[in-house]
């Protein structure tokens, strides 16, 4: 547990042009993050974004493409590490721990913080397989009958049981991109982690499927906490608890969603709202 | 114990490292709350086991197998009489190879008592040197798996050291491929600097005379070798070249109508033809130059009555090169089609909407673009056609005639280092160590051939990328 | 042309005016591209008609049938059951007898001899062996199909001819030969020591078993190192190697290295194998060490494009569940980039089975007789026993050559139809 975050009153820096407006902060947060910066090469593409996330909550990034949002949330499992020259500063704090210390290990870190990503991206292997991966390699179950167990859970918690319960054995890629879309998030639970990252998972999908997936994220925000990445604005309304906007890679303002969406305080968030640009 | 033994054995203990390994990974973590609070999965325990038991046994055998002969050897010399020890090295290895075959149990009559002592010596040698490869390797395959095991705890992050271990094991195969250009150098560049002490740089650079025929024996009179390459050099030269005046055209134009003019069905017919001849083995080739095209020529060129005016050798540079050439069309081919395709069709459509009719389309506007690709591809193709060496062996010749006659015959090269080291050979007399500074010439010209080659293809494809 | 006529003409018209020529120039251009494809397949017909017409003969051979009175005293195996009494017995007396009797006139030594040498001296081993497993039939007269001499092989291949190729054969040995087919005593048979025999310096007597299986350890050796090291070498460059120098140096020389003449290799395992390590000539593990060198740059290059086509979502997905690089790897790139990879492994192992200098190098061309029997026995190679048999100047092994290269054709072209067949059927579109 984060005690610095309970000890301190939530208060922010001096406001200025610069400095996110709104409430980045809270007490008690599952994910708190301070001064950070990503760099690919010498470009700079987030710039000084302090924000906290808390536990069981559904935060929305929103922004015009390239703002910065999604090289934002793929920090918050180290995706970026993946990248040669991709350079992170600043901290990032998990439960009260650097994600970005040097002795840490990013393995069970994405155990703990798992992702699901823009285009749906199961293995070509069998469904099966496809969710029974992640406790396969982190020995999550012993023996098979745990191993099926997990896989039931994963799938009906991800709305897909009824669905494939009768063809677990073909492959993953033979779903319509909804299907592998649950599938992917069946997946990601699969590992039971605590966090989950969306990078803009609906884009891929058709307004139906669009809408199951949003229904899902609102079941699972009881036990998880989420960050979603979206270029939605009605998605982010939908879904979540607090919004946060990004601009030109910069933490712009952060508050409870309603808040942002019908009144927002920064005059560059009012403009995306109302559809000015993005 | 035998080596075939002796790998099993070791296989069979690394297996047994790796479920010793486990177990003592999930004992450990017995205490703490089950295998889940160990740091990595329990197998990877056992596989950090086995491979601290296993790898120090193979270096260890690896190194025993390379110098227990040489080790050997060495031991038994002493004990040889001692004119027998002060022979040179030559003698010296037959009388070593009479007491291997003894110990073999192959010799056949009499020998001398020296040797039958050696024998037995190096039997003995050979029995302890087995029986302490197996004790040290033994004791080597012990002492790493207690080191493993001693140290395996729940939080030891034997994940991350498997990891680590793949990781260098994988940079050590990708660096293979810098040993290997070092070893050719260095190969080569060793003996080739014996040969220019015995023979000077510029002799062997701009000599005209070739007859690397040594005397056999010290005492013979008369030939004494001589080390000028000039010849090899235009013979090569000329093959290549007769080759290139084949090859590029054809290869060029082959391509450029598969590419641009050819109906999609031809092209799937035709591509794959053409790409066939690449397939052939160059040994194939050879046999159908010296059969089939070398004795064609020659009658050609005798009922023309040409061999009136120049000379007409039955191993002819021009068969060589005309079927080394066939064989470089398809790479001429397929690297040209591979630039030609690279040429953006934007540019294509600028030209045919001006009016263009396609071969226009094709030399003013496709080549020029393509042109750097190209002479990339022919640089390619000219190294190819100079490291080229069954064709040249089977259907050029030996004689190094310093010559332009294309149907004459000439030497190349590659004939010569294949004649030169093929056979028995004494290492370091100037015949043999002339081979290795004519690899050296070879490798060379050809890296340098390459390197501006893919150098010129490289920056061709930034341009369109 | 008058000056107000050429001040009148329309653009059109000057494009009409030149586009008979222009169009001539276009058929010209597409005439010389037709022209050499036909060159190239061309000459893929003469080199594949004359290898076929040439090498179509080796596939059978020439048998003469003769009465051979086994008779005891002559065989002389005066103890059934010592296997060494079989060895020792004169079997060659047998069939020269039976030469003598058949043609009774001969007298003249010389014409004896050139009569014995129309029978192979294999014929005696064939004998033996035939005999040491039917001991009961010394003492019988036994009418035997015993393998000709390759010179009247090759005269009787070529007697259909209009022109036959006599060789060394002389005007009496031409008139027995006539006596045989007038008693229907000779005969082609399927030639089945071609198959079975290793290298001999009699063309009857020679097969490609001993180079066939020369080849297969060389390539099982060059397939156990190459494949690994390739694979595990582009998995590096590929998805460990960061954009420095070191990478660039190992590219560079991996490119190179592809473009090195396969006689420099050579050249390596001599100095480096033979010399520098002390290994044996001749056995397949040395060149089975070389090829894997000469073959790497091949392997490496088309793991890496395989790995390339594994689409980065996988690996994603993979790292986003907390698999670790050596999972993601193991897991999902290399196995989803196997059939490219394998794809390349087999084109590259092609090349390797074609070549001859760089095994001419290190040894690989002695004159070997017996079959190999493990990488460390004395042995040739498919193209080297070809290149030994070009060389030889018996007209008989012409056609053997031939038969080899059609063999190792055989074995090239389906490796590569394997390998299209793996790259059409396994390899996924993404």
């Amino acid at each position: 547990m984060n005690n610095t975050a309970d000890e301190k009153p939530v208060d922010l820096p001096e406001q200025h042009d610069d400095h996110t407006v709104g409430k980045p902060l809270l007490k008690d947060p599952k994910i708190s993050v301070r001064n950070a910066n990503v760099f690919y090469g010498d470009k700079q593409a987030v710039f000084d974004v302090d924000l906290d996330i808390g536990a069981n909550q559904v935060i929305a990034m929103i922004g015009p493409s390239g703002c910065g949002k999604s090289t934002f949330l793929r920090c918050l499992n180290r995706m970026n590490d993946t990248i040669d020259i991709c350079r992170v500063t600043g901290e990032i704090n998990l439960d009260g721990q650097n994600i970005y210390d040097k002795k840490l290990d990013v393995v069970p870190l994405r155990a703990k913080v798992g992702m699901v990503f823009q285009k749906p991206n199961p293995f070509p292997k069998s469904i099966y397989d496809n969710v029974a991966y992640g406790p396969k390699i982190h020995g999550l179950a012993n023996r098979r009958s745990e191993l099926d167990q997990i896989v039931e859970t994963s799938l009906t918690k991800a709305g897909l049981w009824n669905e494939v319960k009768d063809r677990l054995d073909q492959p993953g890629t033979g779903l319509s991109g909804g299907q592998q879309q649950r599938l992917c998030i069946a997946r990601t639970i699969a590992v039971s982690p605590e966090v989950i990252l969306m990078d803009e998972p609906c884009s891929a999908l058709d307004p139906i499927a669009t809408a199951k997936i949003e229904e899902l994220i609102a079941e699972l925000s009881e036990n998880y906490t989420i960050a979603i990445v979206t270029h939605s604005m009605q998605q982010a309304a939908r879904v979540s608890h607090r919004t946060a906007y990004f601009h030109m890679g910069k933490l712009v303002e952060v508050n409870k969603t309603q808040k942002v969406f019908t009144n927002p305080e920064h005059s560059l968030t009012e403009s995306y709202i109302t559809g000015r640009f993005g | 114990m035998s080596l075939s033994v002796l790998l099993v054995f070791i296989v069979a203990v690394v297996l047994a490292a790796f479920i010793i390994g486990k177990t003592r990974a999930l004992k450990v973590s017995a205490f703490q709350g089950g295998a889940k609070t160990l740091n990595s999965l329990p197998y990877y325990y056992g596989m950090l086991t086995a491979l601290w038991t296993g790898i120090p046994a193979i270096i260890l055998l690896i190194l025993w197998q390379m110098f227990d002969r040489t080790i050997i050897d060495n031991l038994v010399i002493q004990y040889l009489p001692s004119d027998v020890q002060n022979m040179d090295g030559e003698q010296l290895g037959l009388v070593m190879n009479q007491v291997y075959t003894l110990v073999g149990g192959q010799q056949v009559g009499d020998v001398a008592p020296y040797i039958e002592q050696a024998a037995a010596k190096v039997s003995k040698l050979y029995r302890m040197s087995e029986w302490l490869q197996t004790s040290l390797i033994t004791l080597a395959m012990i002492i790493g798996a207690f080191v493993v095991y001693k140290r395996i705890h729940p939080e030891m992050k034997a994940r991350n050291h498997i990891e680590l271990f793949f990781k260098y094991s994988l940079l050590g195969c990708a660096c293979i491929a810098i040993i290997t250009t070092l070893g050719i150098v260095f190969s080569v560049l060793f003996e080739s600097i014996m040969f220019f002490q015995k023979v000077p740089v510029s002799e062997f650079l701009f000599g005209t005379q070739w007859s690397p025929q040594m005397a056999i024996r010290k005492d013979q009179v008369g030939s004494s070798g001589s080390f000028g390459a000039v010849p090899l050099f235009v013979g090569t030269m000329l093959i290549a070249f007769i080759a290139l005046i084949v090859a590029v055209p054809t290869g060029l134009m082959s391509a450029i109508y598969l590419a641009e003019y050819a109906p999609k069905k031809i092209r799937s017919i035709f591509k794959p033809l053409l790409e066939i001849l690449a397939g052939i083995p160059t040994v194939v080739y050879g046999f159908f130059a010296a059969l089939t095209v070398a004795p064609f020529i020659r009658d050609l060129a005798y009922s023309l009555g040409i061999n009136e005016y120049i000379s007409v050798s039955s191993e002819s540079a021009l068969a060589a090169g005309l079927v080394m050439g066939v064989m470089i069309i398809p790479f001429v081919s397929s690297l040209s089609d591979d630039v030609i395709n690279a040429v953006p069709q934007s540019l294509r459509d600028g030209a045919l909407g001006l009016g263009a009719t396609k071969s226009e389309v094709v030399k003013q506007v496709v080549i020029p673009a393509a042109l750097p690709g190209i002479v990339g591809g022919v640089l390619l193709a000219a190294s190819r056609a100079i490291g080229e060496t069954m064709i040249v062996v089977m259907a050029a010749g030996m004689a190094a005639n310093l010559t332009a006659n294309p149907l004459d015959s000439v030497t190349t090269v590659t004939v010569q280092i294949v004649t030169l080291l093929v056979g028995d050979q004494e290492f370091d007399s100037p015949k043999t160590l002339a081979a290795f500074a004519l690899g050296l010439m070879l490798f060379i010209v050809t890296l340098a051939l390459n390197y501006i080659a893919l150098h010129v293809v490289k920056k061709y494809r930034e341009q369109y990328d | 042309m008058s000056n107000s006529n050429t001040t009148e003409l329309t653009t059109t018209q000057i494009v009409q005016n030149s586009l008979k020529k222009r169009y001539r120039a276009e058929r010209r251009f597409k005439a010389f591209g037709i022209a050499s494809v036909c060159v190239g397949v061309f000459a893929l017909l003469i080199l594949f008609t004359e290898i076929i017409s040439k090498g179509v003969g080796a596939f059978t051979q020439t048998y003469v049938q003769l009465e051979l009175k086994l008779d005891n005293d002559v065989l002389g195996i005066d103890d059934v059951s010592n296997p060494d009494a079989f060895m020792q017995a004169n079997y060659t007396k047998v069939i020269r007898n039976a030469l003598k009797e058949q043609f009774p006139t001969v007298k003249k030594r010389r014409d004896r001899r050139a009569l014995y040498g129309m029978v192979s001296v294999g014929a005696s081993y064939k004998l033996q062996a035939v005999i040491t497993k039917n001991p009961d039939l010394i003492g019988t007269t036994q009418k035997f199909w015993v393998i000709a001499d390759d010179d009247l092989d090759t005269y009787y291949k070529s007697l259909s001819d209009a022109e036959p190729f006599t060789g060394r054969m002389n005007d009496k040995q031409q008139a027995w030969v006539q006596t045989w087919v007038d008693n229907n005593q000779i005969k082609r048979k399927f030639n089945t020591t071609l198959f079975t025999a290793g290298d001999s310096s009699e063309p009857e007597l020679a097969g490609i078993l001993g180079a066939l299986v020369g080849s297969l350890l060389t390539l099982s050796v060059t397939l156990i190192l190459s494949f690994p090291i390739g694979v595990a070498a582009a998995v590096y460059l590929e998805e460990y190697a960061k954009r420095n120098k070191i990478t660039d140096f190992i590219e560079v020389n991996i490119n190179n290295l592809a473009a090195v003449p396969s006689v420099i290799f050579g050249l390596l395992g001599l100095a480096i194998f033979l010399n520098f390590f002390g290994m044996p000539r001749s056995i397949p593990l040395v060149g089975g060490l070389v090829l894997t060198l000469m073959t790497l740059p091949t392997i490496i290059i088309s793991s890496r494009a395989a790995i390339k086509a594994v689409p980065p979502s996988i690996r994603e997905a993979a790292l986003g569940m907390g698999a670790s690089k050596m999972q993601m790897i193991l897991h999902h790139v290399i196995p989803l980039a196997m059939p490219g990879m394998l794809t390349g492994a087999i084109i590259g192992l092609a090349q390797a089975l074609g070549e001859t200098a760089p095994l001419l190098m290190i040894g690989m061309v002695a004159f070997i007789v017996d079959v190999p029997t493990g990488i460390t026995d004395s042995a040739t190679v498919l193209p080297v026993q070809i290149f030994l048999w070009a060389d030889s100047p018996e007209r008989a092994f012409v056609e053997r050559t031939s038969a080899a290269i059609m063999v190792l054709l055989v074995f090239l072209i389906s490796m590569n139809g394997i390998a299209i067949w793996l790259r059409k059927r396994l390899e996924r579109r993404w």
